[in-house]
């Protein structure tokens, strides 16, 4: 940069994913989010109901069908649990991600309109679905009660893990996001990806049926798989294997950890990379 | 020594269209050797300019010159290619009112939501409400869904919120197209009173009057490149001119070469060859000014010998209306005798009090004392006429105004 002889005011850069307003950034974020929040429970008669029920409807069901028929919660203590919160955390897995793919599509008329921190838009689908995380794991916490779960001292590792799942979320949220301007694929690939991820991790069973200790320890490399293991352990169920114990040694835990790190590096280059020419491509 | 409000230099964006779209991966997947091509195409071209602080400063152009581009490069929207933007302030743009207005909230909280999208924190954007429901002048509709609001109410709305942001450099494009007359008045009075508090007002539009009635200067956008900038007036002028220039190449009635036969009447004795108008300095012009003189001419050949013909020229505008006519004979009857073979010059010379448009020039010769022709050429030239504003009447004489009331007396003159 040259030394001007006139003073200057401050460098326009254009558009970024931070924008050059880092209070701004976060109002935005989480107005935008209450906002939305707010929608969902006065835009229908029921509202939270209706937030409460998807998760306790999918329960009931896979509850019914997986203590009654297929029997795989036998033996298990506190099974209806782990099951009502392994789905609700993977819910708010999906509705962060999911959510996310079409988010900054959606939110076009800002995008183009006024001088919008990018990534606000990625980051309040992730806030929101942790508002939403917040009134299910009420009903979760009732549950877990009114089930004999007796709190401990180890509930201290709850909000670290499910602040490493929204980590994990908003990695994939920015890289989705980021990707569906020029590749509208990633809506139904996402679809797909995150069913398997579903099977893929201990919700409905649970991690030790696995009979191949391979298998158990292969699986366990997912991140998603990994946490909730570990709040299986570390909240409903002490007997239960750690998450450390299921893949085999603490050490095995870089790799989950790895590539949390490693999907929240990426999507955050990803979406900055990105970011000036999102209006022009939408 | 403090800065300039905005500095802007040698700013360039283009946008790459792709011939073809390739939105998924299978189309990728399936051609995956075929590159996609690209139109490169030059919104903005080197454009620099600086604007002082308290200035209210225009950006005019047509559809398509660049101006909207411009506006977003500066408004951080877009990222230019190459050149540099320097704001000095808080900057506020209004691209469009009431950006994430959502319809089934109720006023309170749009306007929040409104206030923090222009840069308040939500504290300072509910500290505001109550000045902004007052000045939108919907104290009473406080509680109602945003939905339920007329579009009317909408935008006073979002014009309220808007002026509340304490912005010191305000960048605004044509929001104002929108409501009624007396609400455009409350804008500009509004605006009027930000450039005096010391704000800088960027100002986008293709309306000439409003650039004249608000801007100290202006600039004028052209394909993307930066025409002229400077008093408002005279940008306002060259953006007349610039507009009926390019109507003229791009298909009005010319000269010579029309694919429809000319209309022509008369015997044939007298040929006219041309006609064309002039300008004040007597060239030949496409374009003249508004009440300065100006000239209409034509060329003819006489084929025989003729005595004392009469050469008339009429003048009309774009809808046939008759304005202006006049004649040799109605001077002087004996033109003389004219060989066969024999070229004359015709002129008229006038003071241009016509009203801005297109004007039409149809020459005619006949005998003496009748109404037989040698030759008319309807509408063989044609010009435009400049002017800075538009009375909707055909012609715009000089003129004066006087108001008197009581002790007070208020006179002006029109077109100086």
């Amino acid at each position: 940069m040259t030394v001007h002889a006139v003073p200057r005011g401050r460098h326009v850069k254009g558009p970024s994913a931070f924008g050059s307003d880092r209070k701004r950034f976060w109002h935005l974020t989480f107005t935008l989010a209450i906002t939305d929040f707010k929608l969902r429970f006065f835009g229908s008669v029921l509202g939270y109901l209706w937030q409460l029920m998807r998760p306790l409807l999918l329960f009931s069901v896979l509850y019914v069908v997986f203590t009654e028929f297929v029997r795989l919660g036998n033996g298990v203590a506190h099974y209806p649990v782990v099951l009502l919160t392994s789905i609700v955390l993977f819910t708010f897995f999906v509705e962060a991600t999911a959510g996310a793919v079409t988010s900054v599509l959606d939110r076009e008329n800002l995008v183009r309109k006024i001088e919008f921190p990018r990534l606000v838009i990625p980051l309040t689908v992730v806030v929101n679905a942790y508002l939403n995380l917040a009134l299910n794991f009420l009903a979760v916490l009732v549950f877990m009660l009114a089930s004999g779960v007796e709190p401990r001292l180890s509930w201290i590792q709850l909000p670290f893990l499910i602040a490493i799942l929204g980590v994990f979320a908003t990695g994939i949220a920015m890289l989705l996001s980021a990707l569906y301007v020029r590749f509208r694929d990633v809506k139904p690939i996402w679809e797909v990806l995150s069913q398997m991820i579903f099977y893929a991790s201990p919700v409905l069973y649970p991690i030790e049926t696995i009979p191949n200790e391979k298998v158990q320890h292969l699986l366990m490399c997912n991140p998603l798989a990994a946490i909730l293991e570990q709040v299986r352990h570390a909240v409903i169920d002490p007997g239960a294997p750690s998450a450390a114990e299921a893949i085999g040694g603490a050490e095995r835990l870089l790799i989950p950890g790895g590539l949390i790190v490693g999907l929240f590096v990426l999507g955050l280059w990803v979406f900055n990379r990105e970011a000036p020419r999102i209006a022009e491509e939408l | 020594m403090t800065a300039p409000a905005i500095v802007v230099e040698g700013l360039t964006k283009s946008f790459r269209r792709p011939h073809e779209q390739m939105h998924t991966l299978k189309e990728r997947a399936l051609h995956p050797f075929r590159r996609t091509t690209f139109d490169e195409l030059a919104a903005v071209r080197d454009v620099s300019f600086e604007v002082e602080r308290g200035e209210f400063f225009g950006i005019i152009g047509r559809n398509g010159s660049g101006k909207s581009t411009l506006l977003k490069l500066m408004a951080g929207i877009y990222a230019a290619d190459r050149g540099d933007i320097y704001m000095d302030g808080r900057v506020s743009t209004f691209i469009e009112l009431g950006v994430g207005f959502n319809p089934d909230l109720a006023a309170r909280d749009n306007v929040i939501i409104n206030g923090v999208m222009l840069g308040l924190t939500p504290r300072e954007a509910l500290e505001r409400y109550d000045h902004v429901m007052a000045f939108a002048e919907l104290e009473q509709f406080a509680d109602l869904k945003l939905k339920n609001y007329s579009s009317g109410m909408q935008v006073r709305l979002a014009f309220a919120v808007m002026i509340q942001v304490d912005a010191d450099i305000l960048i605004v494009d044509e929001v104002l197209a929108v409501g009624d007359v007396a609400f455009q008045q409350k804008c500009f009075d509004v605006f009027n009173r930000l450039r005096d508090d010391g704000k800088t007002i960027l100002f986008v539009t293709h309306d000439m009057a409003a650039v004249q009635r608000f801007c100290h200067r202006a600039m004028l956008l052209e394909r993307g490149e930066q025409r002229l900038i400077g008093d408002p007036e005279r940008v306002a002028a060259e953006y007349i001119e610039i507009n009926f220039g390019r109507d003229r190449t791009a298909g009005g009635p010319t000269e010579t070469g029309d694919e429809d036969a000319p209309e022509r009447y008369g015997d044939g004795v007298a040929e006219i060859l041309e006609a064309w108008f002039s300008d004040e300095d007597g060239e030949r012009a496409d374009t003249l000014r508004q009440g300065a003189p100006c000239g209409v001419h034509a060329r003819i050949r006489f084929h025989e010998a003729v005595e004392h013909p009469a050469i008339a020229v009429l003048l009309e505008n774009d809808q046939h209306h008759p304005l202006f006519a006049t004649s040799s004979e109605w001077i002087e009857e004996r033109t003389g005798s004219f060989a066969a073979g024999e070229e004359v010059s015709f002129s008229v010379a006038f003071e241009n009090w016509l009203a801005p448009g297109r004007l039409f020039a149809s020459p005619w010769v006949v005998y003496r004392g009748g109404r037989d022709l040698m030759d008319r050429r309807p509408r063989m030239s044609s010009v435009v006429v400049t002017g800075t504003r538009t009375s909707g009447a055909l012609v715009d004489l000089p003129h004066d105004i006087t108001i008197e009331h009581g002790e007070r007396r208020m006179a002006g003159r029109a077109h100086g």
